[in-house]
């Protein structure tokens, strides 16, 4: 189990280098979607015929914003400052799984590095990763103070007035977010190991 | 009647901010147990770090903050209608403040309130207590454990179970392994037996209230609630079901009154972030516990 400290933009070989159970320190401009962002993207963007003409200006951010980055599945905490700026007050990760029907297109249509969030994801998320070269990256669920102190910088959020605070994208900059890798690009991923364990004991128990 | 707003917020901030000291303690005797070097360890070691961060900055603990759920035991004559609104103010000044993350939906529009209040939100329990005492518990509850909470209806064929405490141990401890990292394990279990649909829920949370050095007085529910420990851990999910010997923290388990017809068993899943606090008013002194 290696430790690993990786920048934005992360390269392929970077990703295929990353093996279950390896810890990652993340560094770089990453932006947060959750449900609401994982629906409007895969709505608006993906699936649509065409992209609304509204809607293109943060079309053209996100894919730039995204390519060779993470998105981190986050519902934050953020405080404004007196100037104006916002910043990450309490950040861990939210459940991932919601956002399972969503992420392979994603990570396919954005040539996302990485997923950022708790619980793991299923089958369809995990080929993605074999197929476009990504990673699963798990954040210590609920640990949120510690998260938001590796955001250094917010420079940006979009949709924060339609989706909310907690569902809109926030783009943020920072460094050393430790992560766990818990699904590679090599198909395999702890979920699923501890999920065929788990319940082997629980038909002993039984 | 006074206004109690401002002694509110404080038990809004405590409750998000701190974890009560026998579940910080569970957590570190958790970590200790785990073998050094593995990610359980190292995810309980970084869990414990950002307890004392969030503590010492008074930040909330998680980003979660949860439904707020009250349970309000009021002196005779004492006005709810004036306790809520003050309770409701203090609510939206905690939100204001950073202390709560806005988490009211509109599950029409998915608008969110942007003040944590809205239809039946948050959750309020009143009972009147025979003394002159104003006695108000708190629980935060996260949604990623709300989502994995479970209720079954039995028998339940497909687990063997029956009508039962056996019923009821086979049930919990599927519960628990379906459930996997994704309530933010190590968790904690509230647990009710009976109850109909609704009251099962409300009454398995209330057990998540307890102390977990307490002993359920009635001796079945207390082996109970000792053996499910042992084997809910022996389950191999571990912390974030990373794997390793720690998958949950405590178990409550609480009994009501069924239907002939009906036999629920309620699993109320809490995280390891088991936010309760409690603010008690005696004759003008307030005490936070």
């Amino acid at each position: 189990m290696a430790i690993y400290y990786l920048s934005t933009p992360i390269s392929e070989d970077d990703i295929r280098a990353l093996h279950v159970g390896d810890t990652v320190y993340l560094s770089g401009v990453i932006v947060t979607g959750r449900d609401a962002a994982h629906k409007y993207m895969v709505e608006t963007f993906i699936r649509a015929a065409e992209v609304p003409e509204g809607e293109r200006p943060l079309y053209e951010e996100l894919k730039r914003l995204l390519k060779g980055s993470a998105i981190y599945h986050c519902g934050p905490v953020v405080r404004q400052r007196e100037d104006g700026r916002w910043e990450f007050v309490a950040a861990g990760p939210t459940t991932s799984i919601r956002e399972e029907p969503y992420q392979a297109d994603v990570i396919a249509h954005f040539g996302l590095r990485g997923v950022i969030g708790k619980g793991g994801m299923g089958a369809r998320t995990l080929r993605a990763c074999q197929e476009y070269g990504a990673a699963y990256l798990h954040a210590v669920g609920g640990a949120a103070t510690l998260i938001a102190d590796t955001v250094k910088e917010v420079l940006a959020v979009y949709k924060k007035d339609e989706f909310g605070v907690p569902e809109a994208f926030w783009v943020i900059r920072v460094e050393n977010l430790p992560l766990v890798v818990t699904m590679d690009s090599h198909g395999r991923s702890i979920h699923e190991e501890v999920r065929t364990v788990s319940e082997e004991n629980l038909r002993r128990l039984l | 009647m006074e206004n109690l707003t401002e002694l509110l917020v404080e038990l809004i901030r405590r409750a998000s901010t701190d974890l009560p000291s026998d579940v910080e303690g569970a957590l570190r005797a958790a970590r200790d147990r785990e073998d050094p070097g593995s990610a359980a360890a190292s995810t309980l070691t970084v869990i414990l770090e950002n307890v004392a961060l969030a503590r010492a900055h008074s930040r909330p603990i998680c980003q979660d903050t949860g439904t707020p759920i009250f349970y309000v035991r009021f002196p005779a004559g004492m006005s709810i209608r004036e306790l809520q609104a003050q309770m409701e103010a203090a609510i939206a000044e905690a939100t204001r403040r950073a202390y709560l993350r806005p988490n009211a939906v509109d599950s029409i529009t998915g608008r969110n309130s942007g003040n944590n209040l809205g239809i039946g939100f948050p959750t309020f329990y009143w009972e009147e207590g025979e003394d002159e005492i104003l006695d108000v518990a708190l629980l935060l509850k996260g949604g990623g454990s709300e989502n994995v909470s479970a209720q079954y209806s039995l028998p339940d064929e497909s687990l063997h179970a029956g009508r039962d405490l056996e019923g009821v141990r086979r049930v919990v401890l599927a519960a628990v392994q379906k459930a996997q990292g994704e309530g933010c394990a190590p968790g904690f279990l509230g647990i009710c037996i009976g109850g109909d649909r609704g009251t099962g829920y409300s009454w398995a949370k209330k057990q998540l209230l307890r102390p977990l050095d307490d002993v359920n007085p009635v001796p079945e529910l207390a082996a109970l609630e000792e053996r499910l420990l042992r084997e809910c851990n022996e389950l191999g999910i571990g912390p974030m079901g990373f794997g390793g010997k720690t998958t949950i923290l405590g178990v409550k388990i609480g009994a009501a009154h069924r239907l002939p017809a009906s036999f629920f068993v309620t699993v109320a899943y809490m995280c390891w972030a088991c936010r309760r606090a409690r603010m008690t008013v005696r004759g003008g002194e307030v005490t936070y516990s």
